[in-house]
């Protein structure tokens, strides 16, 4: 089991490394999906290597809230959009002073 | 374990392209390859439903709804490479591979006992043992995931409706809106003219003919314009005028002879087919 979990420790550095590299929201986004989907990767293992269901209930719930979470998540992108013509994470910056 | 190994290389590829690929477009493709490769390890993890919901609702859903919004921003919109904090994008990855080391080399060094695997707990079916569970321990994360989704759709519906500051326009505001321009400004209350008067292979990017021959800009697509693959039409009518005369076996106006003269030294010109007068 441990080649699986090793993957995706990979998996998830990688989506961590891309939301702090990538700089266009949609990307970043993209990145945070890619965490879920390695943390998903991990629950299931687990799942065999213990012989119950659980962990795989538990992927499908995280499955339900990344759905949710797109949605909304690519909605305030799409707003951001609209209202500022740029995708980039830099350009929202009006609550830093 | 084939499998494992074969798709392993693949996700990390892909992930490592999301990483590095400048347009949006195709990150989210390599996205997906990592997505539909998960799908397949869930396969071999003994998790069939999970790969069923994988491949529906991750690629299914998800990358399609990443793309339409892609699509909707513009698919052209790539990274710019300026940096705006100094050494951000060095501290990024250097914190990047110690992240992935620290977990790799920590996690591959837990001694695992032998995977028990789900032989039993699959016994009655994947689909049914998952049902068992979830409609018994886990109802009530079950209910609570419904008023989560509920509130993400209203939400997404909040976010993205635009609120109409101005009535809508009608037929015959429209048509009020064009007179006034023609009477301010000189506009013409006509459509545009239709482009393609001489048009031999594309009638979109041949602009018609006002008539004192001159061209009309507006009756070719301002793009066009902007990319300069609007051919001229003056050119064009030329050219029929040369087809015209091969046809009816005349030679070639003084003008174009005398240049055929000039030109007649180089090789190729004698072959030329649209060479009237030499032909008739």
């Amino acid at each position: 089991m441990t080649p699986y979990i090793v993957l995706s420790a990979i998996l998830f550095a990688i989506g961590a490394a891309g939301v702090l590299i990538r700089r266009n929201a949609i990307v970043v986004f993209m990145c945070v999906e890619l965490m879920l989907n390695a943390s998903n990767l991990a629950l299931v293992s687990f799942a065999r290597q213990n012989g119950n269901l659980e962990g795989q209930v538990a992927a499908f719930f995280v499955m339900v809230v990344a759905a949710a979470e797109v949605v909304v998540g690519l909605a305030i992108i799409m707003t951001i959009f609209r209202t500022r013509r740029s995708a980039s994470v830099d350009d929202a910056s009006l609550l830093k002073y | 374990m084939i499998a494992f190994w074969v798709l392993a290389p693949i996700m990390v590829l892909a992930a490592l392209g999301v990483l590095f690929v400048r347009k949006a477009v195709h990150a989210a493709l390599l996205l997906a390859v990592v997505m539909i490769s998960l799908a397949c390890l869930y396969a071999v993890l003994e998790a069939p439903f999970l790969f069923a919901v994988q491949i529906i609702v991750y690629t299914g859903a998800i990358m399609m709804l990443f793309l339409f919004v892609l699509m909707l921003v513009g698919v052209d919109s790539s990274d710019s490479v300026v940096e705006t904090i100094r050494g951000h994008r060095v501290t990024a990855t250097v914190l990047g591979v110690l992240f992935a080391a620290v977990l790799a080399i920590g996690l591959g060094q837990v001694g695992l006992a032998p995977a028990v695997g789900l032989t039993e707990a699959n016994a009655d079916g994947n689909i049914e043992g998952i049902a068992a569970i979830l409609f018994s321990d886990y109802v009530l994360i079950f209910e609570a995931t419904a008023a989560l989704l509920v509130t993400a759709a209203l939400g997404a519906m909040v976010l993205a409706h635009r609120e109409r500051t101005e009535p809508k326009a009608t037929q015959a505001d429209l048509a009020a809106r064009r007179m006034k321009a023609y009477a301010d400004r000189g506009e013409n209350i006509t459509p545009l003219p239709a482009p393609g008067v001489y048009a031999r292979h594309n009638a979109v990017d041949t602009p018609a003919l006002l008539p004192d021959g001159s061209p009309a800009p507006t009756s070719v697509s301002r793009v066009l314009t902007a990319r300069g693959t609007v051919r001229s039409a003056p050119d064009m009518a030329d050219d029929i005028d040369a087809v015209r005369r091969q046809m009816s076996g005349r030679p070639e106006p003084e003008a174009d002879t005398s240049r055929a003269a000039v030109q007649g030294e180089t090789p190729g010109d004698s072959q030329r087919p649209d060479r009237g007068g030499e032909q008739a």
